[in-house]
């Protein structure tokens, strides 16, 4: 599923919050949106699933406009995990990742639905959990949850925002290691990440969001130092080692006196 | 693997459909027991020869054209009242949300009343059976329906707000409800007495006015209602993740809960406009049904329809048998088991 995002422009009641936003993404990325806090990466990607819908500019999946589909078109091609659900839904796992099959679901869910709900909990390593009341988990085991429901609307793109910021570095590299497992079978993968280091590691393509303009985007290759500084406003040091790159904080950018 | 985790949600799913087939025989059981208990004697055996067309003539009069209509209102009531409880609470995403506490029941109340002293839907006259005859019921129903639709705009307006949290949304409720029963008050005043007996009457649900023809127009409206809340269930059901979540899904969530809002506050208006308020049935059952069956809409609906219904029968039963020869309205019987409820998820809310 290629995606073409063209020339986007969003505002939030009269204030610019996304300007020209152009990006390409191909069949099996996992792209990384970084930037700073209100920076745009969560209105990009409510944009991209059409929440929201920008004044200007197109998005194309494959060759037909995100307005070419309905909405429940849209949602059998593309699954959305918010960042602020409520984490306090009392139903229980499998009811959870079954809501994922809404989309195909008229007035009760299939045999199909059923299956289809079960394979993913069990692909996920998640079957003891199935009958356990889903604000009763950990924070790891929700985001697990989530991901298995966002799969179980069969999509052939992943929309995350920020997956990872309630989650211990464990369940980080865990829930990362997964989305990069489905990209291998396909799957697009989209991120809205803080941890610029998980960003380098796993993400194949980035995009530095910076006041709702594109700063950088590009492979990996555009995290450097002079980048960094000026998208975060902090000094920084970037190791690499073994192909890896690490960026270490070394603290703010003093102003220059005058 | 895969068959074991999904057999084991089907034994899930199988636990629900057995609480629903037991209160479909709790339902009728009490069904039985309202038929057969009241002033005039009737027993089981006389219940049983009425059904199988060879009753006497007086129990048979009794059974059919008195309790028989009572006892199918008091269910259709019960069911209406439950269901549109369950839904709102949904909608909302508010545990303490139902058509009283939102202060629907109180507007179409005042509607009720409206059309009875300005739209001259009740005659000047009074039965020994009720204070006052509504001779136009249709003009009572859609005046309910009108005023109860007030204050679901009102409500939907203020969750519209961020800050709006589920105590002030109830809140907001209880001031829509007082200013609606000063409104009835103003009418008391300047009503003459038959109208004032009316209205009066109005302010405490009473099963007493049930006739075959309420009953016809109840179910004419209730199915279709209930029709649509169990088409609509799975829109409900992903609400509870949040409406974001249930945009990605396809779901449609202004029209979704506008048009919910809408079909429950109908539902309600039918009930209060035909029988008065009935406090805190939305409230309770759904409740009762959430705590048993755990919350998934596709069942809470249906599973609250009917144990709504089983639960104002038998408060209605209880209602006019227990103090005897007095038979008391069922919304003080209600009011008094469902407010301290009431009191206890408020409480609850806070700790939380």
């Amino acid at each position: 599923m290629k995606i073409s995002i063209s020339n986007i422009s969003f505002s939030y009641n009269g204030t610019p919050t996304l300007s020209d936003i152009d990006f390409g993404i191909e069949k099996g990325d996992l792209v990384a949106l970084v930037g700073p806090n209100g920076s745009g990466k969560s209105t990009l990607i409510k944009c991209m699933n059409g929440i929201l819908k920008p004044y200007q500019g197109t998005i194309f999946i494959n060759e037909k406009t995100l307005s070419d589909f309905t909405p429940v078109e849209l949602a059998k091609e593309m699954a959305y995990i918010p960042q602020n659900e409520n984490r306090n839904a009392s139903m229980n796992v499998f009811d959870m990742v079954l809501l994922g099959r809404k989309p195909y679901i008229n007035w009760k869910p299939s045999e199909h639905d059923l299956a289809i709900t079960g394979e993913i909990i069990e692909a996920l390593h998640i079957g003891h959990l199935a009958m356990r009341p889903f604000n009763k988990l950990s924070g790891g085991q929700q985001q697990t949850v989530y991901i298995a429901r966002a799969l179980a609307q069969e999509p052939d793109i992943l929309l995350l925002d920020e997956p990872t910021s309630n989650l211990d570095m464990q369940h980080q590299l865990e829930v990362l290691e997964l989305l990069k497992s489905f990209t291998r079978k396909g799957l697009t993968v989209i991120i809205a990440l803080h941890d610029i280091n998980l960003a380098a590691r796993y993400a194949n393509k980035m995009m530095m969001l910076k006041s709702g303009r594109v700063f950088a985007a590009g492979t990996t290759e555009i995290i450097n130092e002079t980048n960094i500084e000026n998208l975060f406003g902090i000094k920084v040091k970037i190791i690499k080692d073994d192909g890896d790159l690490f960026v270490i904080p070394k603290g703010l950018k003093q102003e220059k006196q005058v | 693997m895969t068959e074991k985790i999904v057999a084991q949600y089907k034994k899930f799913i199988r636990r629900r459909v057995w609480f629903m087939g037991i209160t479909v025989l709790l339902l009728i059981g009490f069904a039985g027991l309202a038929l057969v208990s009241g002033s005039a004697d009737t027993s089981f055996s006389s219940l049983l020869r009425v059904i199988s067309g060879n009753g006497e003539p007086f129990s048979s009069q009794i059974i059919l054209s008195i309790r028989l209509p009572r006892v199918i209102g008091a269910v259709l009531a019960g069911t209406a009242l439950a269901v549109s409880g369950a839904v709102i609470q949904s909608l909302l995403k508010n545990p303490l949300a139902s058509p009283f506490t939102l202060g629907i029941s109180g507007a179409a109340a005042f509607g009720a009343a409206f059309a009875i002293i300005f739209l001259g839907a009740g005659s000047g006259y009074s039965s020994p059976a009720d204070a006052a005859i509504i001779n136009n019921p249709y003009v009572v129903t859609v005046s309910a329906f009108i005023w109860s639709l007030v204050s679901v705009v009102v409500i939907l307006l203020l969750s519209k707000y961020k800050g709006a949290t589920p105590e002030i949304i109830i809140l907001s409720g209880i001031i829509i409800s007082s200013l609606f029963g000063a409104g009835i008050s103003a009418m008391q005043y300047f009503s003459d007495d038959v109208q004032l007996a009316a209205i009066v009457f109005w302010t405490f649900g009473d099963m007493g006015r049930a006739t075959w023809r309420e009953t016809l127009i109840m179910t004419a409206v209730l199915v279709p209602v209930m029709a649509f809340f169990l088409q609509q269930s799975w829109n409900y059901k992903s609400l509870q993740s949040g409406d974001e979540y249930a945009r990605s899904l396809g779901v449609n969530v202004t029209r979704v809960r506008l048009t919910g809002m809408v079909a429950a506050s109908l539902a309600t208006a039918v009930v209060v406009s035909f029988f008065g308020v009935i406090a805190f049935v939305g409230l309770v059952v759904p409740h009762i049904v959430r705590r048993i069956i755990g919350s998934d809409e596709h069942f809470v609906i249906p599973a609250s329809a009917l144990f709504g219904g089983a639960f104002l029968l038998l408060s209605d039963t209880l209602a006019r048998t227990a103090m005897a020869p007095v038979i008391m309205p069922v919304g003080i019987l209600t009011s008094f088991i469902g407010a301290p409820l009431f009191l206890f998820l408020l409480i609850r809310g806070m700790k939380r």
